[in-house]
């Protein structure tokens, strides 16, 4: 389970001041916008579902954090600028996103030849084209300021071949290339960009591709966000690295 | 002087040219944008207007008519100004005729919704807007509402993408200040790696045009800006070692002056812009302008006139006309520096 955090002893002195986290509204994303406000970020959550969104965002402000819901639909071209300008006026120039949502496709999952050519485009268009805009929309003001950092969130399915994974896996795999070459070429503004693997969570994506996973051997996305906050913080990671956090034990880790 | 062509669409990735205007030497030359860098020396530092451009414009369904957002006020409310019905098309001069919004007049775009709490006394197309909602509320309700500004000349509409340029942050802005908008990673890049400093402000640009003429005689409106430590410490440094400060855009031009005449001294921090620039204006802390191209009857033209002779400005103007510069926001692009 998470390690309960002493919300007093974690707030950094100097923490990161402002995060766009998409897929807030559960898993990862929810736990990663809680571990950043805990610590003093001020947080846009971003998801599609408005309730549960704002229910996160609500839980963070009773906490004592700043924090704002953006609904919106990170495969919606209309959306982007939108979002990233709102997210802006709300807490401040954006220094952090964290490109968390995702799309799986219909569940249970199947082989990629049973999988429509609209589903791969879909999975594409959130998985991929959304990030990709996502950071374009936020990345040139951190480029101007000379400093920021954007975290793509992957998988091992990026890298292994699972059956049935197809889409969501090719999507990611294009996902973390598509941050290797920012990171290069975004280097030169002091813009960081990180690829992470968070391994198996016990998350409601996770039980819709694996209903049969035991929980038990899965991470607690509190876990994962901790580790993910901790690692963010610390300067041991390059521009361009895509960390396995099931793993990760590196400067600072939880 | 006959027109200098409107731009009608955004332009191809890196198709804009730059027409450069030394004062010091009475020179005019021209170049592509992208090389702007080598018109730079190391040293020198470039400041940009990171507002970005919010969908302004808002066809209402209660009433036949369209309101602009021209300011935010510190209490929240907006000054917006009332055109008649209308598409971007139709000329705002040519727009039918304006309703009055009588102070209590309740006005809706969609689900955004705001009473009227005022009027000017001397023209009652301007008002003062409340909206119902704040925060995060708002501005889903604006930007579900709102267009960008468009332009008559424009091939169609103008969307969110044409007009905020790659740096844009925070919603400050009524109308695009467009001069960033040729600027790309890759100037970004290269500016950076001859030696060039980067800074910024947030400069809330406002309308251009009300479609009145007494109204248009007011502008540009004080418009808020908020200038960073960074950018103040970046100006000093350059000053110090014999850089030139560029603002690109006349919205940065404004901005820091506004704010060096009444500090002394470039400050950081939230002001309110009131200067009008023009001929007989020394500037004090910038040192040259990165501008679109524009005509001599513009304001934009007269504000020009505080870094060149009116003779060498009009001389410029014809060399762009012989060379077949675009005009407008999607336009050439002109440098005027001492070189």
């Amino acid at each position: 389970m998470a390690n309960p955090t002493n919300s007093a002893a974690l707030r950094d002195k100097d923490p990161i001041p402002t995060a766009v986290v998409t897929g807030a509204s559960r898993g990862l994303g929810a736990a990663l916008g809680r571990a950043l406000a805990r610590r003093g970020t001020r947080v846009v959550l971003v998801a599609r579902g408005a309730a549960e969104l704002e229910a996160v965002a609500a839980s963070i402000r009773a906490q004592g954090g700043v924090a704002h819901a953006l609904v919106a639909d990170v495969g919606d071209k209309r959306s982007v600028y939108p979002l990233a300008a709102s997210a802006a006026e709300l807490v401040g120039p954006i220094e952090l996103l964290v490109n968390n949502a995702s799309e799986l496709g219909p569940t249970p999952l199947r082989l990629l030849f049973d999988t429509d050519c609209e589903t791969l485009e879909r999975v594409l268009e959130v998985n991929v084209v959304g990030p990709f805009r996502l950071a374009k929309a936020l990345g040139g003001s951190m480029a101007l300021r000379g400093h920021g950092t954007i975290v793509n969130v992957s998988s091992d399915a990026a890298v292994e071949p699972y059956a049935g994974w197809g889409a969501y896996a090719a999507s990611k795999a294009a996902l973390d290339q598509l941050g290797r070459v920012l990171a290069v070429e975004l280097a030169e503004h002091g813009v960081r960009v990180l690829g992470i693997d968070p391994g198996e969570m016990d998350t409601a994506m996770h039980r819709a591709a694996l209903p049969e996973a035991d929980p038990a051997t899965l991470l607690a996305p509190e876990t994962v966000a901790d580790r993910l906050v901790a690692l963010l913080g610390g300067s041991d990671v390059p521009s361009g690295a895509r960390l396995a956090l099931s793993s990760w034990q590196g400067q600072g880790a939880p | 002087m006959s027109a200098l062509p409107a731009a009608v669409r955004p332009r191809a990735f890196g198709s804009e040219r730059l027409l450069a205007v030394d004062p010091l030497h009475g020179v005019i030359s021209h170049h592509a944008f992208r090389e702007l860098p080598a018109l730079l020396a190391p040293g020198d530092l470039v400041v940009l207007n990171d507002a970005a451009t919010l969908p302004s414009a808002l066809r209402l369904t209660s009433h036949d008519a369209e309101l602009r957002l021209a300011t935010r006020e510190p209490n929240g409310e907006f000054l917006a100004v009332a055109l008649g019905p209308g598409t971007f098309r139709l000329p705002t001069e040519e727009r039918g005729p304006v309703p009055r919004f009588a102070p209590g007049t309740r006005v809706t775009s969609g689900e955004l919704a705001a009473t009227v709490v005022g009027a000017d006394a001397d023209d009652a197309r301007l008002v003062r807007l409340r909206f119902e909602l704040e925060g995060a509320a708002l501005l889903r309700a604006l930007y579900r509402a709102g267009q960008p500004i468009s332009y008559s000349y424009l091939e169609r509409p103008a969307e969110l993408w044409d007009v905020n340029h790659r740096f844009s942050s925070r919603p400050w802005s009524f109308e695009s200040p467009s001069a960033a908008l040729p600027l790309t990673f890759e100037v970004l890049g290269t500016l950076r790696r001859r030696g060039v400093e980067l800074g910024w402000l947030t400069h809330a640009a406002g309308l251009s045009s009300t479609g009145s003429p007494a109204l248009d005689r007011r502008l540009p409106f004080p418009e808020r800006y908020e200038l960073p430590d960074a950018t103040v410490s970046r100006i000093d440094a350059a000053r110090a070692r014999g850089g030139r400060v560029l603002a690109v855009g006349t919205t940065v031009v404004r901005a820091l002056e506004s704010n060096a005449l009444e500090n002394g001294t470039p400050r950081a921090g939230l002001g309110e812009a009131r200067l009008v620039l023009g001929p007989g204006f020394r500037p004090r802390v910038v040192d040259g302008v990165l501008t679109g191209m524009h005509e001599p009857q513009t304001s934009h033209f007269a504000l020009l006139g505080a870094f060149a002779p009116r003779e060498l400005l009009e001389r410029a103007l014809a060399a762009a006309e012989r060379e077949g510069y675009l005009q407008h926001e999607f336009g050439d692009a002109c440098l005027i520096l001492p070189r």
